[in-house]
């Protein structure tokens, strides 16, 4: 009872938090509509009783990637103008790919393999069952190997993004904190000795 | 003890309460909110209380730590009481000022940022195991909770930083977010290793899993990390020697510059609530939470009330902590940015991630005391 008006609620700010990303023009307000919509879904998928993968979606989407988004939006300057004058111009290739898009979600309710009939009924499990150890034993016996190559793909994206940001030679200019700490008095003082002067005349 | 007071409260005020008024349709849901609300409200007012007297306690401890006297003039009802009225006064006048929006900023956002650095402090309070049975919601996944909503502490200062449109409260949210990210790295690999030790991720569980005696509690197996969560904690909460967010000296205040009053007063109640947060979960993680550290001590354990677990070990525990981000305050200078950087990636990720092979070792291994 009360679930149900909990998931309506959620549902609705889920679709409209999504047509506000698309139909804002601030940039930033966009990008913190797509924060609230990660919120909306996480909070249905709590919900279907997924804790696990809710969860993860705030830590990682929420927590994480929309943070470095937001970062990037608000320090390039987009000057708005520019965006909204070829509006007319691909409007014709943007409704052929929206109709596109509708017609292959739509088909997900009529294709065979989508059909209600070929699923199983979802039962509630017991609540006593530990979403994230069940996940856990899945992804580490039955899907060990997508899991493996799925880890192997993002290293070897984190080593292409350092290497094509790293700088070496010439304009490198980092310090080396070992001998900043190392470094002593003699280094940087010099102690000069000198007689008192007095102010002749 | 606090699950009794909670059954009496049910009991014999929000049933009868609930009966004479909600119609019958409702009344199982509305009993259920209720109850909820009334222990939202019994974990939210100590909460704040405790928010607002830290603010002296941080003042009377930096003064004498510098030997200074610190706040000693308001009290209540013309008695001075070493000057205990001093956060209400404060409070008060806070509460008094104008909040001042600046003419080029995005309304919106620059009133709806405080809320946002403040609720995500709050609302990790719920899975908080306050003894064996007292806690708001027993979820399996709460460490994982606490990770996702530490996490989002960040928003509030990004948005506060671009909405106030001013350079310095923006250089000050890009600082503080770039350094929340990077520990928060360090931070979710060492909770990791607590929840590779504990086998659980439940936060009542791992309190369960350190029982014995205080020599079993994880800050032994996971000494390194537990030193690691904890100024990782500091570093995440924007607190002194890591408050480079703040830096008064380069940057005015950062992020809230242009924050007056109650709106500014809010960035300052999350900060303080982040820190009790902190130093709750790093009893919690390391030094077994609500257990008492003389359980299995052969001739204090059989003391009846030394001996008894319960939210009073907490509560000592977390003082400790909240004690040393005081204590680190008047110590350590502040840190350079780039050293920040590098302590959080170079120094802090490689141990976490060196130890989480190291417990995974220990716990296959089952080396006792703690993992048998």
């Amino acid at each position: 009872m009360i679930t149900q008006y909990i998931f309506y609620f959620f549902a609705a700010l889920l679709i409209i938090a999504a047509g506000m990303v698309v139909t804002v023009r601030n940039p930033v307000h966009a990008a913190l509509f797509l924060v609230l919509a990660f919120f909306s879904t996480s909070a249905v998928w709590l919900m279907l009783e997924a804790e696990f993968l809710a969860i993860v979606l705030i830590l990682v989407y929420v927590g994480a990637v929309m943070v470095l988004f937001l970062f990037v939006v608000m320090m390039l300057d987009i000057n708005l103008v520019p965006m909204r004058e070829g509006f007319a111009r691909f409007l014709p290739v943007g409704i052929i790919i929206a109709l596109l898009m509708a017609i292959a979600m739509g088909s997900v309710f009529t294709a065979i393999y989508f059909n209600g009939a070929h699923l199983d009924v979802v039962t509630p499990t017991a609540t006593d069952v530990n979403n994230s150890r069940e996940l856990g034993k899945l992804l580490f016996t039955e899907y060990l190997y997508p899991f493996e190559i799925a880890g192997a793909i993002l290293l070897v994206a984190i080593v292409a993004a350092i290497s094509l940001t790293l700088r070496t030679g010439r304009s490198k200019k980092t310090q080396d904190p070992s001998a900043q700490v190392s470094v002593k008095r003699a280094d940087r003082v010099r102690m000069v000795k000198m007689k008192s002067e007095k102010k002749s005349g | 003890m606090l699950s009794d007071i909670f059954q009496w409260i049910q009991g014999s005020i929000l049933s009868p309460l609930v009966n004479l008024v909600v119609p019958e349709l409702f009344q199982d849901e509305a009993l259920l909110l209720l109850g909820i609300l009334v222990k939202i409200v019994a974990i939210l007012i100590p909460l704040l209380l405790s928010v607002a007297y830290i603010t002296y306690a941080e003042r009377k401890i930096i003064g004498y730590m510098q030997c200074r006297i610190g706040p000693n003039r308001v009290g209540f009802f013309g008695y001075k009481l070493l000057g205990l009225g001093q956060p209400i006064a404060d409070a008060f006048k806070l509460i008094f000022k104008e909040i001042i929006i600046p003419s080029g900023a995005n309304k919106t956002l620059f009133i709806i940022a405080p809320v946002l650095s403040f609720a995500p402090s709050i609302a990790a309070w719920a899975v908080i195991p306050f003894d064996d049975v007292s806690v708001l919601a027993d979820i399996n996944a709460g460490l994982l909770y606490i990770l996702a909503l530490t996490s989002l502490a960040v928003y509030g200062v990004i948005i506060a930083g671009w909405a106030s449109n001013s350079k310095y409260a923006f250089l000050g949210a890009i600082r503080s977010a770039a350094q929340i990210i990077s520990y928060e790295i360090a931070m979710g690999f060492a909770l990791v290793c607590v929840l590779i030790a504990a086998g659980s991720l439940n936060l009542g569980e791992i309190i369960e899993a350190q029982s014995g005696s205080f020599l079993h509690w994880f800050w032994i197996p996971l000494f390194p990390v537990f030193l690691v969560y904890f100024i990782s904690g500091v570093a995440e909460t924007n607190r002194a020697p890591f408050d480079v967010a703040e830096g008064e000296s380069e940057i005015v205040a950062g992020f809230h510059v242009e924050y007056g009053g109650m709106a500014f007063s809010i960035f300052f109640m999350a900060e303080y609530a982040n820190m009790i947060m902190i130093s709750v979960l790093t009893s919690i993680f390391f030094l077994g939470g609500w257990l008492s550290p003389l359980q299995g001590v052969p001739l204090l354990g059989s003391i009846p009330f030394l001996s008894d677990h319960g939210l009073i070990w907490l509560l000592m525990k977390t003082s400790l902590f909240l004690f040393c981000f005081l204590w680190f305050r008047a110590t350590f200078p502040r840190y350079r940015y780039d050293q920040i950087m590098r302590l959080g990636w170079k120094v802090f990720l490689p141990i976490t991630i060196v130890w989480i092979v190291i417990i995974s070792i220990m716990v296959v291994a089952e080396i006792p005391p703690w993992f048998n």
